[in-house]
């Protein structure tokens, strides 16, 4: 199971966490601040896992971003780093050629997407088309809207 | 859908916005959070930084508390809200706003109102009620896409409590027409299994239809649950085994639609958690791995993509393969994956590789021994994380002859290591292999010192405590003990003389521990010397006073007289006004005893560490004081336990027939090391036996010799050399063919030869490394027990049982039918040595040496007899009552001669097997037990094997846990030639304990002749002594209540088919002879009585596929014997 999920810039700036286990704020400050120092001083050519505590840090760098996950230990580190790829994967297709400034000031949507991709620190959904094609679909909802011809869409 | 379609759609949103929402998505930096976020990158301080924050948190809280404030302002809000929250700031006041906007909003604003909940509370805010009709709406609602944020919502987050509330609708969802609801649904349904699997437990059957689902998405939630629910108890779902084989089979084809691949590769979590749930159902079951094989060997087949991805898969296949029951050729295959793992260029896949040879090498030590150079540079690798691993398999691959080398290589990693996790784990893994295989004195203390500084205040505080366990309890030599103590003390006086300014305080306080017990020990050394060390330990100001205590009370040890007095009143006038009332009591101390030293010597007696310590564990010198109080009209002492069942019954009313209720903490209990104490003794009494232990010790210093001796044989072998040839012949492996051993060959010579200088270096390194492996896998592959000479072998608990080991002539045995076959070789070898030992030290003068002659003789016939027996155990029938025959000239039918011999009172009652006790030229003895209601009956027949009249034989019982009393009417009995005498005793418990033993001797004489004797002992298990108890279940609920002795323990269900409680009741009532009093629901009531009328309670409870086990009695020992037989008579079902 994943325990949380970061993104923080090279100068170590939160740009998007999710926690799927519950934490104090105290708990996530300190968290955050360790990955933070831990990550951001790895050594280039160094593998891309971690020890914290009783748990497993992946991270991966895409430009000037850090995707950090942490996953129980037991579970298989390479895949978990195919789930950092496949999230990156799908804030593009979103976002078109998606950049950290997509993500800063649209983080509500990068969270959208995640909400679809992964669920309760499980994966819910592997496929990009059924990922966007959600987001899409609930993206388009207007007010008052009863969305009758994109669900057809979605769901068809 | 069409790509023209796709692409229209990509861009509607952006196109619908920008008219209608200008401030959510690309164009957004004009927005109001626009402007924030460039406000903030454009600030240079931190200071700054808050100072906008905060100004910016009162904007928002004014504009969101205001009524004039629209749904859609208040969704702009919410945004801006979680952007502070997440660089830092509280935002509490949004909190309640975020839930409104949820139940309030349209659709596109409620959306951002279930984020905004989701991060910003968790579970347990109470806030969290208000939106559970929020939720419930939304579950009805006729707009999917709200179903859809329902469910999502749920699926992060849920009160517990209200989880009845809302399951009907998501239990309903399941059947729902649309994949992407039923998905959603199984997934929210996991959560609440999570969180509380009672609430779905009624469910099941559905999540089989969920796994059934058409659509593969809905199938791969599913599994979630699935392995969750295997994981806990995988002998659930053996019946599912070959569904999910027949599922991965499918994918691994290529039969899910390409939608699932993922870079070209067909649904690899699928894949992943397919193989993980495998893995946990065919762990030590052939017949289920049996089904998995072809597609374990398919998946390995497939995965050929050089990709991250592909190699995921391949990782989690090769640990299902070395998890499920062993088959040689996918061994063979996954071993040969893991080459390639490890010998990757790709640092990652190292990574990986390394794990997993730490994951299989204990299975197979000879892979490291494949892959050693490849260890040993990642043991130089810049990486600390690869060093790290690398650790760990070194760990595992530990021996008593490269522990040196190995737990250097540890300590050189603890130096430069900041991380605080890692140093407390290995600073215990250094500690254990230091004390299982130190190889001597100096390097034990010099490690453990190196262990105390390193790890400092932070390791685990068991590591200090079973130091100075092992140093006062010493071990089987006198002299090593007071050795290793001296080297202890020299140690710490040459560290106190130096810098103990540097030492962390838990070392300190170990030194001061040691050099007050046993600075004595080095007579040169003055007591005032180390008075004045310890002294200046209290001078220093960063010593705690918790040391300080420890060494106050070290110098109490040590104010002998003379000088040290001096000393010793000194610093107990400074500490005795210290505010520190410990502290303030230690010096009074100090000074009252320093200056009595009569008394001193009575409450501080030198060396009393060997002395073991008697506590009256029942507090009986309390009973006056207790009688008074009460007297006095205090209020009876109870229990936690019964404390809180009686506050659980305050509280609601109880709908069960008694007031239990089992704290959920039971659960957690671990059934792995918990093993009755009495056990326990009783298996460190027999290790106790090793009379060469010291020896060993003593020539541990030529072990480092071996190695260079031993060079290319043992260590490292190097690559084309003919040494390397034989040594692996030599190595024999049943689980590896030939062909694979020349496929292994080949691999290791693939590695490049470095340059010969630094390779030199390594090639020592690694021959230091591994040394002791290949022939130590050859141990651990013929299935032998590893004769590893552990130096620091606990000494035995009871010094009485240790010695009864080696001094007991008996052939002791545990009568287990189905290895009678076993027994009867063993036996007859034991009770030849019996007998010999028996002669001898019964210093018999002119028979000594023709009884010995004929106890010889005897013995070449009985083996091939026994033999023959053995190969054919079905000569035992189903009483087997063909146990060892001592006598071979007699006729093979005297089991049965003896069973006539039963007295007639007890020939209708069933009696175990007739075991021979021992044996000589003359007298042969055997015993049986039978079980009566009320009583146990042992019944020795004692045979006159010679050819004259025996008179006089006398037969005395005894045992320290039993109470015999003789049956017939006189003890002495007389046995013509070639017949049968018997005696007749009732055994009845004293002290329960797992097994029970008697220990008798059997005196006789020869009409003409000395008196001899023979001995022999009986060993029962407590089982024998265990009847049913009939009771009702009011009378088990006020009997519960009243028991003081209890303990709990988790133990194995069994399910056959049918309900587990009750079937696994019914085995413990078949094999235990225990009365189920009621099964009620997931809860069963068990009663018996120890003879006499001792009885023991049993209430056992469904708990997470386990069944939780609680015994009481008011006999000590009995519930921990009684857990002990119940879980042996369940594992052995």
């Amino acid at each position: 199971m994943m325990r949380f999920l970061l993104l923080f810039s090279r100068q170590g700036k939160l740009r998007l966490q999710k926690w799927f286990t519950p934490m104090t704020e105290r708990e996530k400050k300190k968290i955050t601040r360790d990955m933070t120092t831990m990550v951001l001083s790895r050594q280039p050519r160094s593998c891309n896992f971690l020890h914290w505590k009783d748990l497993k840090i992946i991270y991966k760098r895409y430009a000037s971003l850090y995707f950090c996950l942490a996953i129980d230990n037991q579970e298989n580190e390479l895949i978990a780093l195919e789930v950092i790829q496949r999230y990156v994967e799908l804030l593009d297709k979103y976002f078109g050629n998606v950049c950290e400034l997509d993500i800063i000031f649209n983080f509500e949507k990068a969270y959208f997407i995640l909400d679809e991709f992964l669920i309760g620190g499980e994966i819910q959904e592997t496929s990009k088309q059924m990922v966007n094609r959600s987001i899409e679909a609930s993206d388009m909802l207007q007010e008052g809207d009863s969305s009758e011809w994109f669900e057809v869409e979605l769901f068809g | 859908m069409s790509d023209v379609v796709e692409k229209t759609l990509t861009a509607l949103p952006s196109l619908l916005s920008l008219d209608s929402q200008p401030g959510s998505t690309k164009l957004s930096s004009t927005s109001k959070l626009g402007t924030l976020i460039r406000g903030i990158t454009e600030l240079t301080s931190k200071h700054e930084e808050e100072k906008l924050i905060q100004r910016e948190l009162v904007s928002i809280k004014e504009q969101v508390s205001s009524p004039n404030t629209s749904m859609r302002q208040m969704k702009e809000l919410m945004v801006r809200a979680i952007y502070c929250e997440m660089l830092g700031y509280e935002a509490s006041f949004s909190y309640i706003h975020a839930i409104k906007l949820a139940q309030q909003g349209t659709a596109l604003e409620k959306r951002v109102g279930y984020l905004a909940v989701s991060l910003f509370l968790n579970e347990s805010h109470e806030l969290l009620l208000l939106l559970v009709n929020t939720v419930l709406k939304d579950l009805q609602s006729t707009n999917l896409i709200e179903v859809c944020m329902a469910l999502t919502v749920v699926s992060q987050m849920f009160p517990k409590d209200m989880i009845p509330a809302i399951l009907p609708l998501v239990e309903e969802k399941l059947n729902h027409p649309k994949e992407i609801i039923r998905r959603k649904a199984v997934l929210a349904l996991y959560k609440f299994y999570l969180i509380a699997p009672n609430q779905v437990q009624h469910i099941h059957n559905k999540f089989r239809k969920a796994l059934c689902d058409k659509d593969p998405g809905v199938m791969t939630a599913s599994l979630h649950i699935y392995l969750q629910m295997i994981e806990e108890n995988p002998e659930g779902y053996k019946d599912l085994a070959a569904s999910f084989v027949t599922i991965l089979k499918q994918v691994v084809g290529g039969k899910l639609p390409m939608d699932f691949n993922y870079h070209s590769v067909p649904a690899p979590w699928l894949q992943i958690q397919l193989l993980r749930i495998l893995s946990l159902l065919g762990k030590n079951d052939p017949s289920t791995s049996e089904i998995m094989y072809e597609v374990l060997d398919e998946s390995l087949r497939r995965a050929e993509i050089n990709h991250n991805i592909t190699y995921a898969i391949l990782y989690e296949c090769v640990k299902c393969i070395y998890t499920i029951d062993p088959k040689s050729d996918l061994l063979e295959k996954a071993a040969k994956c893991i080459g390639n793992f490890v010998l990757s260029p790709k640092i990652n896949l190292k990574y990986l590789g390394l794990k997993a040879l730490t994951y299989v090498v204990q299975q197979d030590p000879k892979l490291a021994l494949q892959h050693q150079m490849t260890i040993i540079e990642c043991l130089d690798h810049p990486d600390l994380i690869i060093k790290r691993e690398t650790l760990e398999i070194l760990f595992r691959i530990t021996n008593a002859q490269n522990v040196t080398v190995i737990v250097d290589k540890m300590l050189e990693f603890l130096r430069i290591n900041k991380d605080d996790y890692t140093t407390i784990d290995l600073v215990g893994k250094v500690a254990e292999l230091a004390e299982k295989y130190a190889p001597d004195n100096e390097w034990f203390i010099e490690t453990m010192s190196t262990v105390f500084s390193v790890g400092g205040d932070l390791m685990q505080p068991d590591i200090p405590n079973s130091f100075l366990k092992l140093l006062s309890e010493g071990f089987d030599s006198v002299e090593e003990d007071r050795k290793l103590r001296l080297f202890a003390v020299d140690s710490y006086v040459s560290l106190l003389q130096g810098e103990p300014g540097k030492l962390p305080q838990r070392f300190l306080q170990v030194i001061s521990w040691v050099l007050g017990e046993y600075s004595f020990l080095r007579e040169e050394l003055e007591a005032a010397t180390v008075l004045r060390l310890l002294a200046k330990l209290l001078d220093m100001k960063n010593t705690s006073s918790e040391t300080k205590s420890w060494v106050l009370m070290a110098m109490t040890k040590l104010c002998e007289r003379g000088a040290g007095v001096s000393v010793a009143q000194e610093v107990s006038e400074t500490y005795s006004s210290s505010l520190d009332t410990v502290l303030r009591q230690r010096a009074q101390e100090l000074q009252h005893l320093s200056r009595h030293s009569e008394l001193r010597a009575r409450v501080l007696p030198r060396d009393a560490g060997l002395e073991p310590l008697e506590v009256d564990s029942s507090l009986s010198f309390l009973d006056g004081f207790v009688s008074e109080a009460l007297a006095a009209g205090a209020a009876p002492y109870k229990p936690p336990h019964q404390r809180q069942e009686e506050l659980a019954q305050a509280k609601a009313l109880s709908l069960e027939p008694y007031g239990l209720s089992l704290p959920i903490s039971m659960s957690s209990c671990s059934i792995a090391d918990r093993q009755s104490p009495t056990l326990l003794s009783i298996s460190s009494g027999l290790s106790g036996e090793s009379p060469d232990l010291s020896h060993k010790g003593g020539s541990s210093t030529l072990k480092l010799d071996g190695v260079k001796r031993l060079w290319g044989r043992e260590g490292y072998l190097a690559q084309r050399e003919p040494v390397e040839e034989s040594a692996r012949v030599e190595v024999p492996s049943p689980l590896r063919s030939p062909s694979q051993q020349g496929e292994a060959d080949s691999s290791h010579s693939q590695t490049p030869i470095p340059t010969p200088e630094p390779e030199q270096e390594k090639q020592q390194l690694a021959s230091s490394l591994f040394v002791g492996l290949s022939s130590q896998s050859s141990v651990c592959l013929m299935g032998k027990s590893e004769p590893t000479p552990q130096r620091f072998r606990r000494k035995a608990k009871s010094p009485g049982s240790s010695s009864s080991a080696s001094e007991k002539t008996s052939n002791s045995l545990v009568s287990t039918p189905s290895t009678v076959d076993n027994l009867m070789c063993n036996n007859l070898l034991d009770s030849n040595i019996t007998s010999e030992l028996v002669v001898s030290s019964l210093e018999q003068t002119s028979q000594l040496s023709q009884g010995l002659a004929a106890a010889n003789g005897t013995c070449d016939a009985e083996l091939t007899d026994s033999d023959v027996k053995g190969s054919s155990p079905s000569l035992c029938g189903d009483n087997a009552v063909a146990a060892a025959d001592p006598a071979p000239h007699e006729d093979p039918c005297k089991d049965l001669l003896l069973t006539s011999h039963l007295p007639a009172e007890l020939s209708g009652l069933s009696h175990s097997e007739i075991t021979p006790l021992c044996s000589n030229q003359s007298l042969d003895l055997s015993a049986s037990h039978v079980q009566k209601e009320d009583s146990l009956v042992l019944v020795v027949f004692i045979y006159n094997s010679s050819d004259s009249d025996i008179q006089q034989i006398l037969l005395e019982l005894d045992s320290e846990e039993i109470e015999v009393s003789c049956v017939c009417d006189s003890a002495v009995q007389e046995a013509s030639s070639h017949s049968v005498a018997v005696c007749q005793y009732s055994l009845t418990v004293k002290t329960p304990s797992v097994h029970v033993e008697v220990v008798g001797t059997v005196s006789y004489q020869f009409p003409a002749g000395t008196p001899q004797s023979l001995q022999f002992s009986y060993k029962l298990p407590l089982t024998c002594f265990i009847r049913p108890l009939t009771v009702s279940t009011e009378e088990y609920g006020t009997m519960w209540l009243d028991f003081s002795h209890d303990t709990k323990q988790n133990l194995t269900l069994i399910s056959d088919g049918q309900e587990p409680l009750a079937a696994t009741l019914n085995v413990l009532k078949k094999k235990l002879q225990l009365h189920v009093v009621e099964i009620i629901g997931m809860e069963g009531i068990v009663a018996c009585r120890l003879l006499q009328d001792q009885p023991c309670l049993m209430h056992c409870r469904l708990n997470a596929g386990t069944l939780a086990v609680w015994l009481r009695s008011p006999v000590p020992a009995l519930p921990d014997c009684l857990m002990y037989h119940c879980q042996r008579a369940l594992q052995e079902h």
